[in-house]
C-alpha cells in the first residue's frame, strides 16, 4: 500500500497521509535506480554514437588533419572557408537545392492527384498499395543498380522508349552532364513516390465523409470540395511530407554514389557524396568533417525554421523518422 | 461515377506498370543470358535460363552477405528496441525533473540521419576497434534508431490506462513488474512496428557498412550487390540474378509485415 502512494508521480495528489519518512525516502531512492536502470543505458547509446560524434565533428574541422596522427594543424575556420569558396561544393549544394525544390514540385502533386485516385473504392486496393510501395521496401542500393542496368547505352529504357515511338527522347542518361541529375531525380521518384501516397492515402482515411457530402449539397464541385475541404484537411501530412522530403534531399547518397559516383565531372555531386569522396577518399579529415558540420548544420536550420513556421500547429509529435 | 472509377483503374495501371516493369526487368532478365539481354534488352527469356540464379545460388558469396546483414539487423533491433522500451517506459510512467528535456534530445535525432555524423563516427570505431566488427555497424545504427522507437512507443505507452498500473501496484507488484508483465505485453503492436522499422533500416543501410567494412567477407547485401554489378559489368544476366535474388529477403519481409510497416510509418504521422 505505501509502495503504491509513495512511487505515485510526485505532482500527482497524495490521497492519503505520507507513509514513514524511512519507508518514503528509501522508495524515492528506489525510484532513482529504477528511472536510472532505464534511462542510462539508451542515453550512453545516443550520446555515444549520435551526439559526440556530431560534437567531435565540430572540433576536427577546425584543423587540417589526415585522419592519422596527432591533431595539431589548428586552422581555424580555414576549412569551412575553402569548402565554401570550392565551386565543386557550392554546385553539390545547388545539386542537394535542385532535388528538393523538384521533390516538392513533382513529387507532391503527383503523390497527391495518385493518392487522390487511389482512395475510390476500386477492386485489390490492397494489392495496390502493396505495390506502390514495394520500392520504398528495396534499398537504395538495389534500387541503384536496377537503374544503372536499365539506363545503359541501348538498354531497356533506350529500348522501350524507342519501341513507342519516343525515340528522340532518348538520352546519354548517366553521362549527360546537364542530364544526370535529373535521371537521377526520377530514380529517387520511382523509388520514394509510393511512401508519399501511402502517407497521403492515410490521411485521406481521416476526411470525415460528412464534409465532402455536406460540401456537395451546398453545390461544390468535385473539384471545389478536393481543393477547398480535401486538401486543407490533409495540410499536417503535406507538411510531415515536405519535411521528410527535403532532410531525405539534403542527405541524399547511397543511390548517387553507386549510379555516378557524383559524376560525370561533379554533373550530381551531393554535400554527402562531396564529404564521402574528400573525408575518406582523400584523408582530409579535418576538411570533411567541416563539410559535415556544414550539411548537419544546413539541416538543423531547416528543420528549427520549418518547426517554427510551418509543423507548429499540427500534432505533437508528428515527425517520424522515416528517410 | 464509373467514369470517375475509370480514371481510378487507369492510375492505377498505369502505377502498377511503372512500379513493377523494372522488378519484372530485374526478375526475368536473370532468367536470360547476357546476349539475349544484349541483343534485345526489353525481351522476355526463351528459352528459359537457370544457369545464373542457379550460380549465385550456389556460391557462398550470396549467402554470407545475407547471413551478415541478418546478423547486423538482428543486433542493431534488438540493440535499439530493449533500450528504447526501457526509456520510453521511463519517459512515459515516471515523473521527475529534466523529463521532456530528455524526449526532446532524442526526438532531435529524428532530424540527423546518419550521414551527417559518419566521418566522427568512423574515426570514433577506429579509436574503439570496431571496424571491420559487425558491432561497429550494429550498434550506430541501432542509436540511429532509437529516436525514431522512443517516439513511436512512448505516446503508446503513455495511453495504458493508467488504472492498470494503479491495480498492479495495489497487488503488490514493483514498478518494474509492471513495466515486464503488464506494460510490455500490452504494448506488443507497437513494439513489432519498431521492430519492423529498425529492421528495414539496418538492412537497407549502405554508407555505414561501406565505411566500417573493407575486407569483402564482412560486406552487408546492400554493399554486395553494389560491389558484384561493379565487378560483373560484362555479365548483365548474372548481375540481374544476382540482384533478385537480393531483393527477396525485403520484399517477403514487406509482404509479412506490410500492415506494420504501413500503419507504424502513417500512423505516427498524427494528421
Amino acid at each position: 500500500m505505501s509502495a503504491a502512494i509513495t512511487t505515485r508521480p510526485p505532482t500527482a495528489p497524495v490521497p492519503h497521509a505520507p507513509a514513514a519518512g524511512g519507508t518514503r525516502r528509501r522508495s524515492r531512492l528506489r525510484t532513482r535506480l529504477e528511472l536510472a536502470l532505464l534511462l542510462v543505458p539508451a542515453l550512453v547509446l545516443f550520446a555515444g554514437f549520435v551526439l559526440i560524434p556530431i560534437g567531435v565533428a565540430g572540433y576536427y574541422s577546425l584543423y587540417s588533419w589526415n585522419g592519422f596522427g596527432p591533431i595539431t594543424d589548428f586552422v581555424g575556420l580555414d576549412n569551412y572557408v575553402d569548402a565554401f569558396s570550392g565551386e565543386v561544393f557550392q554546385g553539390a549544394i545547388g545539386h542537394n537545392l535542385i532535388i528538393a525544390v523538384l521533390s516538392i514540385v513533382v513529387q507532391l502533386p503527383l503523390s497527391i492527384g495518385l493518392a487522390l485516385l487511389l482512395n475510390r473504392k476500386l477492386r485489390g486496393r490492397t494489392f495496390l498499395r502493396m505495390v506502390v510501395f514495394a520500392p520504398y521496401v528495396l534499398s537504395e542500393a538495389v534500387t541503384a543498380v536496377i537503374w544503372l542496368l536499365m539506363l545503359q547505352p541501348g538498354g531497356f529504357v533506350d529500348e522501350v522508349l524507342r519501341g513507342v515511338g519516343l525515340g528522340g527522347l532518348v538520352q546519354l542518361w548517366l553521362a549527360d552532364q546537364s542530364i544526370v541529375l535529373y535521371t537521377l531525380f526520377l530514380v529517387i521518384t520511382w523509388k520514394y513516390i509510393g511512401f508519399g501516397v501511402i502517407l497521403l492515402l492515410a490521411g485521406l482515411q481521416g476526411v470525415p465523409p460528412e464534409l465532402r457530402e455536406a460540401a456537395a449539397l451546398d453545390g461544390a464541385s468535385a473539384w471545389q470540395i478536393t481543393r477547398h475541404v480535401v486538401l486543407p484537411l490533409l495540410g499536417p501530412t503535406i507538411r510531415v511530407w515536405i519535411f521528410l522530403s527535403v532532410i531525405g534531399s539534403l542527405q541524399l547518397f547511397d543511390l548517387v554514389w553507386i549510379m555516378t559516383l557524383g559524376g560525370p565531372a561533379n554533373a550530381s555531386t551531393t554535400m554527402a557524396t562531396y564529404l564521402v569522396d574528400h573525408g575518406f577518399k582523400r584523408y582530409e579529415f579535418g576538411f570533411g568533417s567541416a563539410v559535415a558540420v556544414i550539411l548537419f548544420i544546413i539541416c538543423f536550420l531547416f528543420a528549427l525554421l520549418y518547426q517554427r513556421f510551418a509543423l507548429r500547429r499540427d500534432t505533437e509529435g508528428a515527425l517520424t523518422g522515416v528517410r | 461515377m464509373s467514369r470517375r472509377n475509370a480514371v481510378g483503374y487507369l492510375a492505377a495501371f498505369a502505377v502498377i506498370g511503372v512500379t513493377v516493369v523494372p522488378l519484372l526487368f530485374v526478375v526475368l532478365g536473370g532468367f536470360r543470358t547476357t546476349a539475349q539481354i544484349n541483343a534485345s534488352p526489353a525481351g522476355l527469356p526463351g528459352p528459359f535460363v537457370w544457369d545464373n540464379y542457379a550460380e549465385v545460388a550456389g556460391s557462398p558469396v550470396f549467402w554470407r552477405l545475407l547471413g551478415n546483414s541478418a546478423l547486423i539487423a538482428v543486433i542493431a533491433t534488438t540493440l535499439a528496441v530493449v533500450l528504447g522500451a526501457m526509456a520510453a517506459f521511463a519517459l512515459s510512467r515516471y515523473r521527475f525533473w529534466g523529463r521532456e528535456g530528455v524526449y526532446t534530445l532524442f526526438t532531435l535525432g529524428l532530424l540527423f540521419p546518419l550521414g551527417v555524423a559518419t566521418l566522427p563516427l568512423y574515426l570514433w570505431l577506429r579509436q574503439l576497434g570496431l571496424l571491420e566488427n559487425p558491432l561497429g555497424v550494429a550498434i550506430p545504427e541501432a542509436a540511429f534508431s532509437l529516436p525514431v522507437t522512443i517516439v513511436i512507443l512512448r505516446p503508446f505507452m503513455n495511453a495504458i490506462p493508467g488504472e492498470l498500473e494503479d491495480a498492479a501496484l495495489l497487488d503488490g507488484a514493483a514498478k518494474l513488474g509492471f513495466f515486464w508483465r503488464i506494460l510490455l505485453p500490452l504494448s506488443r503492436p507497437a513494439l513489432i512496428t519498431v521492430s519492423v522499422l529498425a529492421f528495414v533500416t539496418s538492412w537497407n543501410f549502405y554508407l555505414l557498412p561501406l565505411l566500417v567494412f573493407n575486407d569483402s567477407t564482412n560486406f552487408t547485401l546492400p554493399l554486395g550487390v553494389a560491389m558484384f554489378q561493379s565487378e560483373h559489368t560484362q555479365d548483365t544476366a548474372k548481375v540481374l540474378a544476382f540482384t533478385a535474388l537480393s531483393m527477396i529477403p525485403a520484399l517477403a519481409f514487406f509482404v509479412l509485415a506490410e500492415r506494420r510497416m504501413v500503419g507504424g510509418l502513417t500512423g505516427s504521422v498524427k494528421g
